[in-house]
C-alpha cells in the first residue's frame, strides 16, 4: 500500500504568499484572543480554594457538585478521597472573600445534601505556583529556541534555515494556544505538556525537510532554489503524511477513549500535528527561501576551490 | 549480501534481555495496599502479622496477601474499595501503636522483589496521593546570621572599649533584603578602630566607614555570594529535615525535592490523611532546658510585665500559671542525639539522650543545683495567616510553654525522661526531635490531595487509550509496509520495553505529561522507520537492486534521523534541566525516549532486516 505511488510535484513555493497571509491572519487572531480573552486556566494555575469535608454516609459527589454550582461557585471539582465518606472540593479563586465567608457559603450547600456533613478544613491556595511555572517555562523555552537556532545553523551552515525552523516552532504552539483561547477548553498542566510535544513534532518535521533540502542542493547546485525546495518537500511528502497518520491514530485514540482528563491534552496534540505538517511545508522552508537561501549558503564554494588546488 | 557485525547482534540481544528484566515488575503492576509501621520503628513481628490477618478476616475485609518488608507490614487488597474498608478497620484498632498509610504494593513475584527490581513509579496525578509545596523562609536564615554577627560585634566593641550608639541590621547596596549591619557611632569615636574590630570579628563582611547626616557609622555588608550560600545552606538543611520526617512517617516511595531557590516539593503517593501529615512536616518544635528562678515573684512579673534581671517569664502548659526561668539555657533540642517515645508509670514519656557537650553541662548543672527545680520548655513555631487591611499576611507565631518543672532529685548527665504531655504530643515530640529541627520556617504554598479513585480512573482510561492507539499503529504499519511494517512493529515494541525499563531503573515517576512524552517518542520512533522505508522505496523506484536499496535506505535516512533526534534531544535536555514539575516530567521521558528510539530504529531495525534479507543471494521483490 502506498499513498503516492508516483513521485508528486506540487508547486508548493509558488503559492507561499497565500499561505503567509493565512498564517499571519491565524497568528493575529490567536494572539489577539490570547491578549484579550486569555486562556481558560484550570485550578492548577489560578490557585483557589480547597475544602475537605466529611459525610456521615457515602457522599453523593454529583449532588454536592450541583449544590455548589447553585450556590454560585463556578466549575466546582468534587472528588472522593481517603474513603467514600470523605470528599475533596476544589473551587476557583473567590475574589477577595475570606475563608470564613467562603466557608459560610460552602457549608449550607453541603448540609443541604446531608445535614450531617461537616467541613474538616478549608484552605485558600495561592496562585504563585502558576507564576513560577510560567517563569521557568519561559526560560526553558527561550534557551531551547536559542540552542535549536545554533544547532541548525551549525549543521546546515546557514542562519536562514534556523530562522525558518524557529518561526515554525513558534507558529504551531501559538496556534494551539489560540484555539484553546477561542474555544475555552480548560487549560491545565497536561495541556502544557501537549504543547511541548507539539513543539517537538514541529521541529522534527522541519528538520527532516531541511535534511532533504541539503541533499537536493548538494546534488543539483544549479537548480533554482524554489524548485529545489519544491522537489525536497515533494520527495518527503509521503513520509510526512505517513508519520502524521500514525501519530494521529494514537492521538485520536486518546481523544476518544482517554476520558475527560485527557481531552484538552489530546485536542492540543491533534491541532498541533495538523499545524506542524502545514508549517513544515509552507512556513519553515518558505521563510528560508525568502531570506535568499541558495546552494551557496549550505555548501560554500571556498572549500571546493581548496580541493581543486590539490595536486 | 548485507552484513551486520556479530557484536551488534549480541549487544542488541543483551540490552533487550536486561530491559525485559527491568520492565517485568511494571508489567506485573501494583495492588492497592496498606502499610503499617510501628510508631517507635521496631520491626513488626510475624505474630503481629497474624493478628492483623485474623482481625481483617473477623471484620470480613478481603485482602490478597500480607507480607513483611524491612520491618513494615504490607497488606495487599484486590480493590481500592476493600483497601479503604481495610484502612478504616485497621485504624480503629491499631492506630495508637502503628502509623497506617494507604500505599501501593508491587505484585511482582518474591524472587524479583529480592533482586530489588521495582515497577516504574506512577506520578501523583495517576495514582493519587498528597502533594505539598513549601516556601522556605530563606531570608530569615540570613536574618538569624546577621543577628548573631551583631551580637558578636557588640561584644567585641565593648571588649575593645570602643563606644557606639547602636548596632542595627540594614539592607545595603540596593539589596531587597537585609544583608549587613551598621554600627552608629557617637561623635569623636575612632571610626577606623571600629572598622578594624568589625572586620576582625566578622571576616566575611565588606566593611566601610559612612558619613551620615546623623554622624559617622561603620557598615559591614555580606557579599551576595555569602548571602546566597547562607540561604542555600538553610534550604538544604530543611530539605534533610523534611526527608527525615517523611521517612519517619513510613510512606512508601516519597519524593522530597528542592524546587528553585527557595521551595521544597513533597510528594507522598497513596497518603490521603493530609491534615496529620501536614501538621507534622511543617512543625518547628524544639525543647529548652532551664533552671527555675525561685527568688523572683512570677505573679508580680506577670502584672508589671517586667521579669527580674536574668530571668524570663513563662507560663505552665496545663494550668497557665506564670513561672520565672533563668535566662541561661542548659541544653536545647538541637543537642539531642536520640529521642524515643515510651509509656511509663508517669504517663507518656519522651526518653532523650544528649550529645557529649550538653551532657557535661547537664551533669554540672544538676550537681550544683540538687533539690532545686528545673523546667522543660516546649517551643513551637507555626505560620499563621491573618488578614491585615484586607491583605493576607503570614506570620510566624511562637508558642513557648513549660511542659514540666521538676525538682532535681539526683545527678544525671546525658540520658533522662521528659514527662508532662499527652500521648499524641509525646509521640510527635519524639519524632520531631529525632528528625532534627528545621533551620528556618516553612510555609505551605500549595497542597493538593489527589483521590485514588480519580487516579485509578485516569490511569485505566489513559492506558486503555494508549494501548488501543498503539494497536492501531501496529495494524496500520503492517498493512502499509507489510513485512517491513512488522519489523517496525517489533522494533517499536522493543522501544516501549526499553523506555519502561529505563524509567523503572531511574525510578522516575510517570505522570500525565510523561505520557505526552511517550506519545511524542513513539511518533519519532515510527518516523525513523518511515524515513528508512520511504528511502528504500525511492531507491527501488529508481531501479536499484533490493539489497542495495536496503543499504542505501538505511544510510541515506541516517542524517535526517540523527538531525531531527538531536534537535529534539537538545529540547529535552534543556527542559529537563530548567523545567519544573510537569515540564520536567515530560522532558525526562522525551530525553530517555529519544535515546531508546535511536537505538531501536537504527540498530534493532537494521539487525532484523539484515537477518531477514541479508543472507539470501537473490531477492526478486521486497515486501515493502
Amino acid at each position: 500500500m502506498e499513498f503516492f505511488h508516483k513521485p508528486t510535484s506540487f508547486p508548493f513555493m509558488a503559492t507561499r504568499k497565500v499561505w503567509y497571509g493565512l498564517s499571519i491572519v491565524l497568528m493575529v487572531v490567536s494572539i489577539a484572543s490570547l491578549a484579550t480573552r486569555g486562556l481558560n486556566l484550570a485550578i492548577d494555575f489560578t490557585g483557589g480554594v480547597t475544602v475537605e469535608a466529611a459525610f456521615p454516609q457515602t457522599a453523593n459527589t454529583d449532588a454536592v457538585r450541583a449544590r455548589l454550582a447553585a450556590a454560585g461557585f463556578r466549575d466546582p471539582q468534587v472528588q472522593n478521597f481517603g474513603s467514600s465518606r470523605d470528599i475533596m472540593i476544589r473551587l476557583p479563586p473567590q475574589g477577595g472573600e475570606t475563608s470564613a465567608e467562603i466557608s459560610a457559603k460552602v457549608e449550607p450547600a453541603l448540609k443541604a445534601v446531608d445535614p450531617g456533613a461537616e467541613i474538616r478544613s478549608l484552605d485558600v491556595v495561592g496562585p504563585q505556583v502558576g507564576g513560577e511555572l510560567e517563569r521557568s517555562a519561559a526560560w526553558a523555552l527561550t534557551f531551547t529556541l536559542l540552542l535549536i537556532f545554533g544547532y541548525i545553523a551549525f549543521r546546515f551552515n546557514t542562519w536562514r534555515l534556523s530562522l525558518g525552523a524557529i518561526v515554525a516552532v513558534i507558529h504551531d504552539p501559538v496556534l494551539v494556544l489560540g484555539v484553546f483561547s477561542i474555544d475555552r477548553t480548560s487549560f491545565d498542566l497536561a495541556v502544557v505538556a501537549a504543547v511541548l510535544a507539539v513543539v517537538g513534532y514541529s521541529l522534527n518535521d522541519t528538520v527532516v525537510v531541511f535534511d532533504r533540502i541539503r541533499e537536493r542542493f548538494h546534488v543539483s547546485r544549479r537548480m533554482a532554489p524554489a524548485a529545489v525546495l519544491d522537489q525536497s518537500i515533494n520527495q518527503t511528502l509521503s513520509r510526512t503524511i505517513m508519520t502524521k497518520v500514525v501519530t494521529a491514530i494514537v492521538v485520536v485514540a486518546l481523544l476518544v477513549f482517554g476520558g475527560p482528563v485527557l481531552r484538552g491534552f489530546s485536542e492540543a496534540l491533534l491541532i498541533g500535528i495538523i499545524a506542524g505538517t502545514y508549517s513544515s511545508i509552507y512556513i519553515s522552508s518558505a521563510i528560508a527561501l525568502d531570506c535568499g537561501l541558495t546552494a551557496e549558503h549550505i555548501f560554500p564554494t571556498v572549500k571546493k576551490t581548496a580541493v581543486d588546488h590539490m595536486p | 549480501m548485507l552484513e551486520y557485525a556479530r557484536w551488534k547482534y549480541i549487544l542488541i540481544a543483551a540490552v533487550l534481555a536486561l530491559a525485559v528484566l527491568f520492565a517485568l515488575p511494571t508489567v506485573f503492576g501494583e495492588d492497592p495496599a496498606i502499610q503499617m509501621v510501628m510508631r517507635d520503628h521496631t520491626p513488626i513481628s510475624v505474630a503481629t502479622e497474624h493478628s492483623v490477618e485474623q482481625f481483617l478476616s473477623e471484620r470480613s475485609v478481603h485482602y490478597t496477601k500480607t507480607y513483611l518488608d524491612n520491618g513494615r507490614l504490607m497488606i495487599r487488597f484486590p480493590s481500592v474499595a476493600e483497601q479503604l474498608k481495610g484502612r478504616d478497620a485497621v485504624t480503629s484498632k491499631f492506630s495508637d501503636q502503628y502509623l497506617i498509610a494507604l500505599s501501593f504494593a508491587p505484585r511482582v513475584p518474591a524472587a524479583l522483589r529480592m533482586l530489588g527490581l521495582k515497577p516504574m513509579p506512577l506520578g501523583l496525578d495517576l495514582r493519587g496521593g498528597l502533594y505539598l509545596l513549601y516556601q522556605v523562609d530563606v531570608q530569615s536564615a540570613v536574618h538569624q546570621l546577621l543577628e548573631g554577627y551583631s551580637q558578636d560585634v557588640r561584644r567585641a566593641l565593648t571588649g575593645a572599649n570602643l563606644s557606639f550608639t547602636d548596632v542595627t541590621l540594614v539592607a545595603a547596596n540596593d539589596s531587597p533584603q537585609q544583608n549587613g549591619i551598621r554600627v552608629s557611632l557617637p561623635a569623636g569615636t575612632n571610626a577606623s578602630a571600629v572598622r578594624d574590630v568589625v572586620a576582625k570579628t566578622v571576616p566575611d563582611f565588606q566593611v566601610s566607614i559612612l558619613t551620615l547626616p546623623s554622624g559617622s557609622a561603620v557598615q559591614g555588608v555580606l557579599p551576595p555570594a555569602k548571602v546566597r550560600e547562607r540561604e542555600d545552606y538553610a534550604l538544604e538543611q530543611n530539605l534533610t529535615t523534611l526527608r527525615n520526617r517523611v521517612n519517619e512517617l513510613g510512606v512508601a516511595e516519597p519524593i522530597v525535592q528542592r524546587q528553585g531557590l527557595d521551595r521544597i516539593n513533597v510528594q507522598l503517593p497513596g497518603v490521603q490523611n493530609s491534615a496529620e501529615v501536614k501538621d507534622l512536616l511543617g512543625k518547628v518544635a524544639t525543647l529548652e532546658f532551664r533552671l527555675v528562678d525561685v527568688n523572683g515573684n512570677p505573679f508580680e512579673a506577670q502584672q508589671t510585665g517586667h521579669a527580674p534581671a536574668g530571668t524570663k517569664l513563662y507560663h505552665m502548659k496545663d494550668t497557665g500559671q506564670p513561672i520565672l526561668l533563668k535566662r541561661e539555657i542548659i541544653a536545647t533540642g538541637d543537642e539531642l542525639t536520640t529521642a524515643s517515645y515510651a509509656t511509663t508509670q508517669q504517663g507518656p514519656t519522651v526518653n532523650v539522650r544528649l550529645d557529649a557537650r550538653a551532657g557535661e553541662r547537664m551533669l554540672e548543672t544538676t550537681r550544683n543545683n540538687l533539690n532545686r527545680p528545673m523546667a522543660v520548655v516546649y517551643i513551637e513555631k507555626r505560620p499563621e495567616t491573618k488578614e491585615v487591611d484586607g491583605k493576607k499576611v503570614t506570620q510566624l507565631v511562637t508558642d513557648e510553654k513549660v511542659i514540666s518543672d521538676a525538682t532535681i532529685r539526683g545527678v544525671f548527665s546525658n540520658t533522662f525522661d521528659i514527662t508532662g504531655m499527652n500521648a499524641g504530643e509525646a509521640r510527635d515530640l519524639a519524632l520531631l526531635l529525632r528528625s532534627g529541627s528545621l533551620a528556618v520556617p516553612l510555609y505551605p504554598v500549595e497542597e493538593q490531595v489527589v483521590g485514588p479513585s480519580l487516579g485509578q480512573d485516569n490511569i485505566d482510561k489513559g492506558i486503555d487509550a494508549l494501548v488501543i492507539g498503539m494497536a492501531g499503529v501496529f495494524v496500520f504499519m503492517a498493512i502499509y509496509y507489510r513485512v517491513f511494517g512488522v519489523v517496525a512493529d517489533l522494533v517499536l515494541l522493543a522501544n516501549v520495553v526499553l523506555l519502561t525499563a529505563l524509567l523503572a531503573m531511574f525510578h522516575s515517576a510517570l505522570s500525565l505529561p510523561g505520557i505526552a512524552g511517550i506519545i511524542l517518542t513513539v511518533g519519532m520512533a515510527v518516523d525513523a522507520n518511515v524515513l528508512i522505508y520511504e528511502r528504500i522505496r525511492e531507491e527501488l523506484r529508481n531501479g536499484v537492486s533490493p539489497q542495495a536499496a536496503i543499504r542505501a535506505g538505511f544510510d541515506k535516512a541516517l542524517s535526517a534521523i540523527a538531525d531531527s533526534n538531536i534537535t529534539a534531544l537538545f529540547a529535552g535536555v534543556v527542559l529537563w534541566v530548567l523545567g519544573t514539575g510537569p515540564i520536567r516530567g515530560f522532558a525526562v521521558v522525551l530525553t530517555l525516549g529519544i535515546a531508546t528510539s535511536m537505538f531501536t530504529a537504527l540498530m534493532g531495525s537494521r539487525a532484523l532486516v539484515t537477518l531477514l534479507y541479508g543472507g539470501r543471494r537473490k531477492i526478486a521483490r521486497l515486501p515493502i
